[in-house]
């Protein structure tokens, strides 16, 4: 037997990278911004997305959601009480969503008969942040129930995202939330980062986030 | 947990190189990580053999060359390079940071491949005749 090198020199997710890229292409082409959300279990997506669609549909977007979960559909019933179309994805054992995954899911929906589409990813702090999935956002939640250093726990996921969310902000006084040592965690890890202080609850801060997605769709459909 | 996703896909672009070359089996896969690719070494290594199976990479060693985080420091006009725990502010003046030069590698480099002497041979043959 000999011994040779075969020079390879390829990212190992390869595969999702391209087919995310394709995605990418394929979103832009149709208009339509793709928001990849990201978080601990529990920290509020699903309540930021209800309380989200249902505003953006009131203001005449048309949105659509993809909803991730090892399993159950609850959250995409929530989802779908906004009116909004929403399509579940459980993903069994897998802690991320992956491009293919997402592709599957968006057969049939024509893109181009979207504004936006959120993507709400498996609960995961670790897992989602190495998979690419074509969006053009992608934003993580801490909420003020966890720990203020969080960001800092985690920076691969944290620095991964474009923007961030501090959510369930009406409940900062009852958990003696420290908001100044969350914000100088987040900006630690991820400097690049808008942040919004929100409730979906009282509706804080929703509207400025949504004006902040409305302005990147805009810029997506300029470069177009 | 990912890495066991990961360790699947390192082994069969290991093995599909593997095979195109008509090796008997693969020796070594390396493998360059980067300190903020978001994967747990210990966890990849104990994931590697599970996805190898029955495959031409079955029994070989996995070899990890780590990648340090480095920025670019838009203030000093200076590469950086970061150590954990990753704080994206330039070491030297402290400044925030906002590109990342490296550290999210997940990259197979090479693979070390055993082939027959009949296999090397005929290559052998093909290249010094093509």
């Amino acid at each position: 037997m000999k011994p040779r090198i075969l020079e390879l020199r390829q990212a190992v997710l390869d595969k999702n990278d391209q087919l995310a890229h394709a995605l990418r292409g394929q979103f832009e082409a149709a208009g339509v911004l793709v928001v990849n959300l990201v978080s601990s279990p529990g920290a509020g997506k699903t309540a930021l997305l209800e309380e989200t669609l249902r505003r953006m549909q009131a203001r005449g977007w048309r949105v659509a959601a993809i909803v991730g979960d090892l399993a159950t559909e609850n959250d995409a019933r929530r989802l779908a009480r906004s009116g909004a179309p929403v399509r579940q994805i459980e993903t069994g054992a897998l802690c991320h969503l992956e491009a293919d995954l997402v592709a599957r899911r968006l057969e049939g929906w024509r893109l181009d008969e979207f504004d936006f589409l959120f993507i709400e990813n498996v609960g995961n702090l670790v897992c989602p942040s190495d998979y690419d999935l074509g969006e053009a956002v992608r934003a993580v939640l801490l909420a003020v129930t966890e720990g203020e250093d969080k960001p800092r726990k985690y920076p691969p996921l944290f620095h991964s995202a474009d923007l961030a969310l501090l959510t369930k902000i009406d409940l900062a006084a009852a958990v003696e939330f420290d908001r100044n040592a969350a914000l100088a965690s987040l900006q630690a890890v991820a400097p690049h980062a808008a942040i919004f202080e929100t409730s979906a609850r009282t509706g804080a801060g929703i509207d400025d986030w949504i004006e902040y997605l409305a302005a990147r769709r805009r810029d997506l459909n300029r470069n177009a | 947990m990912h890495e066991l996703s990961i360790a699947y896909s390192l082994v069969e672009i290991a093995d599909e190189a593997a095979r195109k070359a008509g090796a008997a089996r693969v020796r070594t896969v390396h493998l360059r990580l980067g300190a903020m690719a978001g994967v747990v070494e210990d966890a990849l290594r104990f994931s590697f053999p599970i996805a190898a199976g029955d495959t031409l990479v079955a029994g070989a060693e996995l070899a990890i060359e780590p990648v340090a985080v480095q920025v670019f420091c838009d203030v000093c006009a200076q590469s950086r390079v970061l150590a954990a725990p990753f704080v994206f502010r330039c070491p030297v003046c402290e400044q925030p940071v906002f590109t990342l030069l490296q550290g999210r590698e997940i990259q197979i480099e090479s693979i070390e491949i055993e082939e027959s002497e009949a296999e090397s041979e005929k290559r052998l043959y093909e290249t010094a005749h093509s």
